[in-house]
C-alpha cells in the first residue's frame, strides 16, 4: 500500500510518502502561483529516493485550501446564475440576501425567481413555471454564464423541481454547470442556497485546479488514482470531487488534524496548526475533528454543513510585525516569506525573524537580524504566546488540561510549556501532518433513504449496515469502519411511519484494495 | 414612544430567540427582513403600552406553524401584513398601534416586520412573555377575553377569516386545521385587544425585554465571559445542565414538531441523563428519570461556548449544550396560569415542577 499525500497551502505545498501505514518522505515546498508547478515539485521531491515509486503508487491524495483561500480572497471566482424556485414565498430576500457586498459584486451576475417549490407535506407549494425557467435559462445563456445554483423550497424532501429545472436549463445550454442544492445541504432554504451558490462559482476554478492536478501527476509519471480529501476526512475520485470544490473547503486544517493524530497516536488533544498566514486551532476526539455545530460562516457567507469546529487567527510564519507598535499581524507576506522576511534579505519583519532572533528557529540568515532590539524580540514572542492560549482557551468545551499538538511549518512559534494544555507534543514530520492527513484519508459509505413502516431503530440499524456494506465495496476495511453521522428525519405525510434516514460511516483504506 | 434603533434589531433577535424555549423559530430571516426595510428607510416606533388609549385598537399579530417550514418557506413583509390590512376592512376601523402575540422567537420580529409595513407603532409588550406552541396559551386568552375574529393569510391569495368560535381552544383547533393546510405555516392576524385591555392583560415591556436579553448576551460575548452565565444571572434564572446530545426524535404532526432529546452530562452532571421532550418548545426535562423542571418556566437549550440558543429544530448529535431555565411570567403561575400552560396542558399526568426558587 504506496500512496502520497499532498497538501497545497497558500503557503506552502507539502507531500508525504506513505508506505504501509508508515510515513517514508515528507518534503516541504513553496506554494506556486500556478499550484500545478508547486504540485509536480512537491511529487518529484518525494519519489527522489526511488524513482520505482512513482509507477507502482496505489493512490494519491490531494488536500487544498485553494477553493476556501478562493472565496475568502475573492480570486479567481467565476460569475454564478441563481435560480430559485419557491415563488410566491421568499421574494423579498432574495439569492445572495445575506452575503458581503463585494462577494456578491463580484459573483452574483442574473438572479431568477420563479414559483415552484414544495409543501413539507410534499404537495407542490403552486405549480412549477417552466415558461419562467426556460426564460431564466434563456437570459442566462445570454449574459454567458457557464455555471448555475438551483434551489427549490424543500429540495431535500422532493428534488423533482430542482431536477426537472436541471433538465430546462441544460437543454438550453449542454455545457452549463450545474448545483443543485438538494445534493449539498439541508434544510434551510437560505444556507444551502448559499452553500449552492458558493459551489457554482467556484466551478471553474475547480475544473482548473483539478486539471492541474492531473497534469502534474501525469508529468511525474504516476499513473495511480487521484482522489481529493473532503472536509470529513474522507476522500472523493478527483473526477467526481471537482464538481463539489465546498466540500473541500476545510480540507486543510481537518487533514492536518487527522495527521496529527496519526504521528502522534493521541485521539484526544487540541491541534494547534501554524501556517504561514494563519493558525488554525481545533479540538480532536477520538481521532477526529469537533464539528461546529452552528452555521459557519465562509468568506462572510452563511452556511450549514458539515464543517470542523475550527477558530482560525491572523498568526503564521509569515505574520507581518510592527516593530515600533508591536502589532501582530493580520498581515502576512504568505508564500513570498523567502523573499520578503529579513533573514532571508527581504524588508519585512515577521514572525519568523522574530522566533530566529529569540533563538528558537534556524531558517535563513541570523545575521541580518543582529540589530533587532532584544526587548522588542521578547515582548513579540510573548504576545504570540498569549494568541494561542487565547485561541485554545476559546475553543474549549470543558475545564481541564488536554494535550496541544503542535503542527504545521510555523509551529516553532508555539513554546514547550503554554497555559491551559497539560503537554506540548511535537511529533516528527509535523511540519507536513496535512500531507500525511491526507495520505491516510478514509473511505467513507453514505446511505440516504426513506425507510416505512420499520420503526425509527431498525431503519437506523439498517441504514448502517448499508452505508458500512458500501464502504466496504469501495475499499474500506470493515474492522475499522466507524459511524459518523446518522441522522432521520421524518416525513410526516407519507402514510406509516416514515423516515428519511441518513448514515455515513467512514473506515482506512483494506490492504491490498 | 422612541424609535427602535437598527443596532437594537440584532440585540432583539438574540433575546427572542431565546425566549423561544427551543421553538418560535429562529428569527434570523424575519431580522434580515428588516433589516432591509431600514435600509429603505421604514423604521419602527415602540409605544409604552401606558400611552394608549383605553379605546384604541391594537393589532396582535403572529406567524403561525411549523419553524422548520419557516426556514424553507421564506417569510415576506408584504404578506406578514395582509392578515392586519384584512382584519381592518373586516372591522371597518383603523388600528392604532400592532403588537406581538408572542415574544418568543420570529414572532417578537412579526410586529416590527408589520409595522415596517403599514407605518403603525408596536406596542412594547406581548401576550405570552416566550413562546408557547398553542393559541389559548396567552394572556389575553387565559383573562377570558373573546379570540375572535382571526384572520389567517398565506402566500397565494388564501385568506380566512374565523367570525365566531366557541372558545381558545376550539380557535386554536380551527386555525391550526386551516395553517395545515395552507401548509403549516401562515399569517395570521387574532382578536383585536383594546388599549384598555393590553394594559390590563398583557405582558408588559417584553420588546424592551427581550432587547435587554440580546445586550446582556452581546456584551457577555464581546468581554469573552461566558455568556450562558451572565444570562442566567441578571434575568434570576438557573443552569439546569450541562451535557452533550446522545439522541434527537422529532416528527411533526399537526403543525407541530415533537420529539425529545437526550441529553448526557459533563462536568458535573457527568454521569447524569437529561431528558428533553418538546412540543415546538421545549415542555418538561427529567433529571434521571425524573421530573425537575416543566412548562411554563422558559426552558432553553444554549451552545455552551457561543451562548447562541439552540431551536428544537437544529439541535443534533454531538452538541454541547447548556440547559438554563428562565422564570415564566407570575401570571402563568397562578391556578388559571398553570391550566392554561401547565404540564397538564400539554397532555402531561403530572404538575408544575421548578428548579427555580418560589418568588424569583
Amino acid at each position: 500500500m504506496k500512496r502520497i499525500g499532498i497538501d497545497v497551502g497558500g503557503t506552502n505545498t507539502d507531500a508525504a510518502l506513505i508506505v504501509d501505514g508508515k510515513v517514508v518522505k515528507g518534503v516541504k515546498t513553496p506554494t506556486t502561483e500556478d499550484v500545478m508547478s508547486g504540485v509536480r515539485k512537491a511529487l518529484e521531491l518525494a519519489v527522489a529516493d526511488d524513482r520505482t515509486v512513482a509507477a507502482s503508487l496505489d493512490g494519491v491524495t490531494i488536500g487544498t485550501t485553494h477553493f476556501v483561500n478562493a472565496v475568502v480572497q475573492r480570486r479567481g471566482l467565476n460569475a454564478v446564475g441563481a435560480l430559485r424556485i419557491g415563488l410566491p414565498s421568499g421574494a423579498s430576500l432574495p439569492p445572495f440576501v445575506d452575503w458581503p457586498k463585494d462577494l456578491r459584486g463580484l459573483v452574483s451576475s442574473s438572479v431568477h425567481m420563479v414559483r415552484g417549490g414544495h409543501e413539507i407535506d410534499g404537495r407542490p407549494l403552486v405549480p412549477l413555471d417552466r415558461d419562467a425557467i426556460r426564460e431564466a435559462a434563456g437570459r442566462i445563456s445570454e449574459a454567458g454564464i457557464s455555471s448555475v445554483g438551483v434551489a427549490a423550497v424543500f429540495s431535500p424532501l422532493t428534488a423533482e423541481c430542482e431536477l426537472e429545472a436541471a433538465e430546462i436549463l441544460r437543454r438550453e445550454n449542454p455545457d452549463l454547470r450545474i448545483t443543485l442544492s438538494h445534493t449539498l445541504g439541508r434544510l434551510g432554504l437560505l444556507e444551502r442556497e448559499n452553500v449552492t451558490l458558493l459551489n457554482a462559482c467556484l466551478q471553474d476554478l475547480a475544473v482548473k485546479t483539478t486539471g492541474a492536478f492531473v497534469d502534474a501527476l501525469r508529468d511525474s509519471g504516476i499513473r495511480a488514482p487521484l482522489y481529493l480529501t473532503q472536509n470529513d476526512g474522507t476522500i472523493m475520485r478527483a473526477e467526481v470531487a471537482q464538481s463539489f470544490p465546498v466540500y473541500c473547503f476545510a480540507s486543510g486544517p481537518t487533514n492536518s488534524m487527522r495527521g496529527a493524530a496519526f504521528l502522534s497516536g493521541l485521539e484526544d488533544g487540541a491541534v494547534v496548526d501554524v501556517g504561514g498566514t494563519t493558525t488554525d486551532i481545533g479540538y480532536l476526539k477520538a481521532g477526529f475533528p469537533r464539528e461546529a455545530n452552528n452555521t459557519v460562516e465562509v468568506g462572510g457567507v452563511r452556511t450549514l454543513f458539515r464543517m470542523p469546529d475550527l477558530l482560525s487567527i491572523g498568526l503564521g510564519g509569515g505574520t507581518e510585525i510592527a516593530a515600533d507598535s508591536l502589532k501582530i499581524g493580520p498581515g502576512s507576506v504568505g508564500y513570498r516569506l523567502p523573499q520578503e522576511a529579513l533573514v532571508f534579505g527581504g524588508n519585512q519583519l515577521t514572525a519568523t525573524d522574530i522566533a530566529v532572533a529569540a533563538g528558537i528557529a534556524d531558517i535563513g540568515d541570523r545575521a541580518k537580524l543582529v540589530h533587532l532590539d532584544r526587548a522588542m524580540v521578547g515582548q513579540a514572542m510573548r504576545k504570540m504566546h498569549e494568541m494561542i492560549a487565547e485561541g485554545m482557551d476559546r475553543m474549549k468545551t470543558e475545564a481541564g488540561d488536554l494535550p496541544l499538538l503542535a503542527v504545521g511549518g510555523g509551529s516553532f512559534l508555539i513554546p514547550d510549556r503554554i497555559e491551559g494544555a497539560s503537554e506540548v507534543v511535537r511529533v516528527e514530520h509535523h511540519a507536513i501532518a496535512n500531507a500525511v492527513g491526507a495520505g491516510i484519508a478514509q473511505v467513507s459509505g453514505e446511505v440516504d433513504r426513506i425507510f416505512s413502516g420499520i420503526g425509527r431503530e431498525k431503519a437506523l440499524e439498517t441504514a448502517a449496515e448499508e452505508a458500512r456494506a458500501k464502504a466496504v465495496t469501495s475499499g474500506a476495511d470493515a474492522k475499522t469502519l466507524k459511524t459518523v453521522e446518522t441522522e432521520d428525519l421524518p416525513l410526516s405525510y407519507l402514510p406509516g411511519d416514515t423516515l428519511r434516514v441518513r448514515v455515513r460511516v467512514v473506515g482506512d483504506i483494506a490492504a491490498g484494495s | 414612544m422612541r424609535t427602535i434603533e437598527r443596532a437594537e434589531l440584532e440585540l432583539l433577535a438574540t433575546g427572542a430567540w431565546i425566549l423561544g424555549a427551543g421553538g418560535g423559530g429562529n428569527p434570523y430571516l424575519s431580522y434580515l427582513n428588516l433589516c432591509n426595510q431600514y435600509e429603505n428607510g421604514n423604521t419602527v416606533s415602540l409605544l409604552d403600552p401606558a400611552d394608549l388609549a383605553d379605546d384604541d385598537i391594537v393589532a396582535i399579530v403572529s406567524g403561525m406553524g411549523a419553524p422548520l417550514v419557516g426556514r424553507e418557506r421564506l417569510s415576506d413583509p408584504r404578506f406578514a401584513a395582509k392578515p392586519l390590512l384584512a382584519m381592518e376592512r373586516y372591522l371597518g376601523r383603523k388600528f392604532r398601534a400592532v403588537m406581538s402575540v408572542e415574544i418568543g422567537g420570529t414572532n417578537a420580529l412579526q410586529p416590527l416586520v408589520v409595522a415596517s409595513v403599514t407605518g403603525v407603532p408596536v406596542v412594547d409588550a406581548d401576550a405570552m412573555g416566550r413562546a408557547f406552541p398553542m393559541g389559548q396559551m396567552t394572556s389575553f386568552a387565559i383573562a377570558g377575553l373573546p379570540t375572535t375574529p382571526l384572520v389567517v393569510s398565506d402566500i397565494r391569495d388564501n385568506e380566512v377569516i374565523v367570525s365566531r368560535g366557541e372558545d381558545a381552544s376550539w380557535m386554536e383547533r380551527i386555525a391550526r386545521k386551516v395553517v395545515t393546510e395552507l401548509g403549516s405555516i401562515a399569517a395570521t392576524c387574532k382578536a383585536p385587544r383594546t388599549g384598555l385591555e393590553v394594559k390590563r392583560h398583557g405582558i408588559l415591556y417584553s420588546t424592551s425585554k427581550a432587547i435587554r436579553i440580546g445586550r446582556i448576551v452581546h456584551e457577555a460575548r464581546r468581554r469573552h465571559d461566558d455568556p450562558v452565565a451572565a444570562l442566567v444571572e441578571a434575568e434570576k434564572g438557573m443552569i439546569l445542565f450541562k451535557g452533550k446530545i446522545a439522541d434527537i426524535q422529532r416528527r411533526t404532526t399537526e403543525g407541530f414538531l415533537r420529539g425529545k432529546a437526550r441529553i448526557d452530562g459533563l462536568d458535573g452532571d457527568r454521569g447524569s441523563v437529561l431528558e428533553l421532550a418538546f412540543q415546538n418548545e421545549f415542555a418538561a426535562a427529567w433529571r434521571d428519570d425524573e421530573v425537575v423542571d416543566t412548562t411554563p418556566d422558559i426552558i432553553c437549550v444554549m451552545d455552551s461556548v457561543s451562548g447562541e440558543a439552540i431551536g428544537t429544530e437544529m439541535i443534533r448529535y454531538g452538541q454541547r449544550v447548556s440547559v438554563i431555565v428562565l422564570p415564566a411570567p407570575d401570571l402563568f403561575l397562578t391556578p388559571k396560569g398553570l391550566a392554561a400552560t401547565g404540564p397538564r396542558a400539554f397532555g402531561y399526568d403530572f404538575d408544575y415542577k421548578t428548579v427555580l426558587k418560589a418568588g424569583t
